[in-house]
């Protein structure tokens, strides 16, 4: 077992990215994650890596898209108002079939906003934020140790799906230090990159491309990229419960406030409160399934979000108005992050109306 | 008798979907030539724009990955850093390299990246049907200039070549013309100059060349030759801005 | 004597070859190919030196030269 570290978690996503074998990164600075960079443009040079801090985030997920053209583990990283340049060059990337790792520390907006922890990104992560209507995964951590796995993960399911993948953090999860096992990178069967361009070498011409102009091709691109999602639902679905079996309220939530959550829980439950938490770790694709069963069982959701509501919509679709669904949210901003107590008043006024 | 003149091996032996007259195709086959010339064609990666250029890879022989409009040099930056031993250029158009790709290009001039860029400039939007690009000359009318471009609001147009030959990191920076046979061959001579800085690994070249784009001037093709030498070489000087390693 | 050849398909009738060609040897032909162009021509190559000037200006590679 290697030994433990006390780390942040934005340094713990670059440190997985890295075990991940990735050697390219290209970013800029912008609060809350700005350790990402600062980190690895002390880690890559030492590592034989290429670090880049680009005119934009514009320009940093182009020089993505070109290093994982090559056949190369590349990441960019940036917070919402970056994450939103980013957008047009993620629907190239997976218009275009492309692998890649997007790392965002979310902040709180709309527009500048603030730079507090929000979860107001979730539409625009796991609905494509970009044009073209296609679906990148999206995975939440809710600790520093996640964001160095799922960092991992991230790049092994890009290169299985030939997809960019998001890591959706926030302020919270990226600023805040915590131990972390730095475990080895999990060894999987990963496909040969066949499809990347390294100069014809007497061999076929490869193209790297998005633009389908023949009758018919690009309706059956968009079929393909769709099919890859249904795989993604069936096979790459990951959640966690926390005294969910006997709940009469489901408390459901992800990332940071989710650890709140299981603050208020385990408070509620010594009230006698049967209460449990469902926590959706990839949130595209989002958990359905194992939500709705958990949720019917105990007959009441109650979704808790940092932003006015929009998980909530998916939970709704998932329980399919087999079971009652209640939203407790807090738009992000200076002072609005909830504590246990408050979560702890929701429960108790939730579990009242049974 | 012996065949004199060949067409390059990078350039693939098809139809184009140029317009009669369009300099794109003439352009094409001195890009095809550098790399023929400098015996790169096996190892190089071509970057793709957006623009009437946009099927590069239909018409050369050679690995290519397209890039948003206006991102070529940033994603060709991506590909030379995961490639460095591959020969990478990228082919833009005036609206793509000038416009919206203003930021990529200088930046990544300024960076000094190890690639060629070649930059067609047509003082139009040739693809979306004629509008106003920053290279449009002052008075041109243009589908978005129906007036005429007018300095006071529109600004004059770039001079992309000595821009970029101010930037540090720039080895070599030219403009040519293919109008004529002797701009033809000296455009010849500085494409393969270009291509042999990369291939020197002597840092970020480029090369400007003036075309004609006679659909959207609403020109024939012999006016619209006549155009480039006319009323864009007076104001678009043909030359070599910069040439590190020979001041 | 040097000759040239000019690909009726692919040429796209633009003309910038008989600007080129030192000697005027090239023109329009009034025939229209397969694609709704007037190709060049060039019937009278005595005065040819294969200088391939007017392929060189060709935007469409569609003109062999041989000497």
């Amino acid at each position: 077992m290697s030994k433990r570290l006390f780390v942040k978690g934005n340094e713990a996503a670059a440190m997985g990215a890295l075990e991940a074998g990735c050697r390219y990164y290209f970013g800029y600075p912008i609060t809350p994650q700005s350790d990402i960079p600062e980190y690895l443009s002390r880690e890559l040079p030492g590592l034989g890596g290429e670090f880049i801090q680009a005119e934009s985030e514009v320009a940093s997920i182009n020089m993505l898209l070109g290093a994982s053209a090559c056949g190369k583990r590349a990441m960019t990283s940036s917070s919402s108002p970056g994450i939103s340049l980013k957008q047009e060059g993620i629907s190239y990337m997976a218009g275009s079939e492309l692998p890649g790792v997007i790392i965002n520390i979310s902040r709180s907006g709309p527009g500048l906003g603030g730079i507090d922890a929000s979860q107001s990104d979730y539409f625009q992560s796991v609905k494509g934020g970009g044009h073209g209507g296609y679906h990148i995964p999206v995975l939440a951590p809710n600790s520093v140790q996640e964001m160095y796995d799922l960092t991992m993960h991230a790049f092994d399911l890009a290169d299985l799906y030939r997809t960019p993948v998001m890591v959706l953090g926030d302020s919270v999860v990226g600023q805040m230090k915590e131990a972390l096992v730095p475990n080895p990178r999990p060894q999987r069967e990963l496909p040969e990159k066949d499809w990347a361009v390294r100069g014809k070498g007497g061999g076929e011409q490869r193209v790297v491309k998005s633009l389908f102009l023949g009758d018919g091709e690009l309706e059956a691109h968009n079929w393909k990229l769709h099919a890859k999602y249904q795989v993604m639902k069936e096979k790459e679905v990951m959640y966690e419960t926390y005294l969910a079996d006997d709940a009469e309220l489901l408390v459901t939530g992800f990332g940071s406030v989710s650890r709140i959550a299981q603050t208020a829980i385990a408070m509620a439950r010594e009230e006698g409160l049967k209460v449990g938490l469902f926590r959706p770790i990839t949130l595209f694709p989002f958990p359905e399934k194992a939500l709705a069963e958990a949720g019917i069982r105990a007959g009441r959701v109650l979704v808790v979000e940092l932003n006015c509501g929009q998980m909530v919509e998916d939970v709704r679709l998932a329980v399919n108005g087999k079971a009652e669904v209640g939203f407790y949210g807090r738009p992000p901003g200076a002072g609005s992050l909830p504590s246990p107590e408050e979560l702890l008043d929701v429960i108790r006024k939730s579990c009242a109306r049974i | 008798m012996e065949q004199v003149f060949k067409r390059p091996v990078s350039l693939k032996d098809v139809q184009t979907h140029f317009c009669p007259g369009c300099h794109h195709g003439t352009i094409h086959r001195l890009v095809a030539d550098a790399m023929d010339f400098h015996g790169v064609q096996q190892e190089t990666i071509g970057v793709a724009s957006v623009g009437c250029s946009v099927f590069l890879y239909g018409y050369f022989d050679i690995d290519v990955v397209e890039a948003p409009h206006g991102r070529a040099s940033a994603v060709a930056t991506g590909v030379k850093r995961a490639r460095p031993d591959r020969f990478v250029f990228t082919y833009q158009g005036d609206g793509d390299l000038a416009a919206i790709g203003t930021a990529e290009i200088i930046h990544a001039a300024n960076r000094g990246e190890d690639i060629t860029v070649v930059f067609v400039n047509n003082t139009t939007y040739g693809m979306t049907g004629g509008q106003m690009a920053p290279t449009t000359l002052v008075g041109q009318k243009t589908s978005t200039s129906p007036y005429g471009r007018d300095r006071k609001k529109d600004g004059s147009p770039i001079k992309m070549a000595e821009l970029l030959a101010q930037l540090g990191g720039v080895a070599y920076s030219a403009r040519v013309a293919v109008d004529s046979p002797k701009n033809l061959i000296q455009a010849k001579k500085v494409m393969r100059e270009a291509f042999g800085y990369q291939a020197q690994g002597k840092g970020f070249s480029f090369v400007e060349v003036l075309s004609a784009c006679p659909t959207n001037w609403g020109m024939t093709p012999l006016k619209a030759n006549a155009r480039v030498g006319e009323e864009m070489i007076p104001y678009f000087q043909l030359g070599i801005f910069k040439q590190e390693g020979n001041e | 004597m040097a000759r040239i050849e000019i690909d009726q398909l692919r040429c796209k009738g633009c003309g910038l070859c008989t600007i080129a060609c030192p000697r005027k040897l090239i023109q329009l032909c009034e025939r229209v190919n397969i694609q709704g162009y007037t190709p060049a021509e060039a019937p009278n190559l005595e005065q040819c030196t294969g200088c391939a000037l007017c392929a060189e200006i060709c935007p469409d590679v569609a003109i062999t030269v041989y000497k």
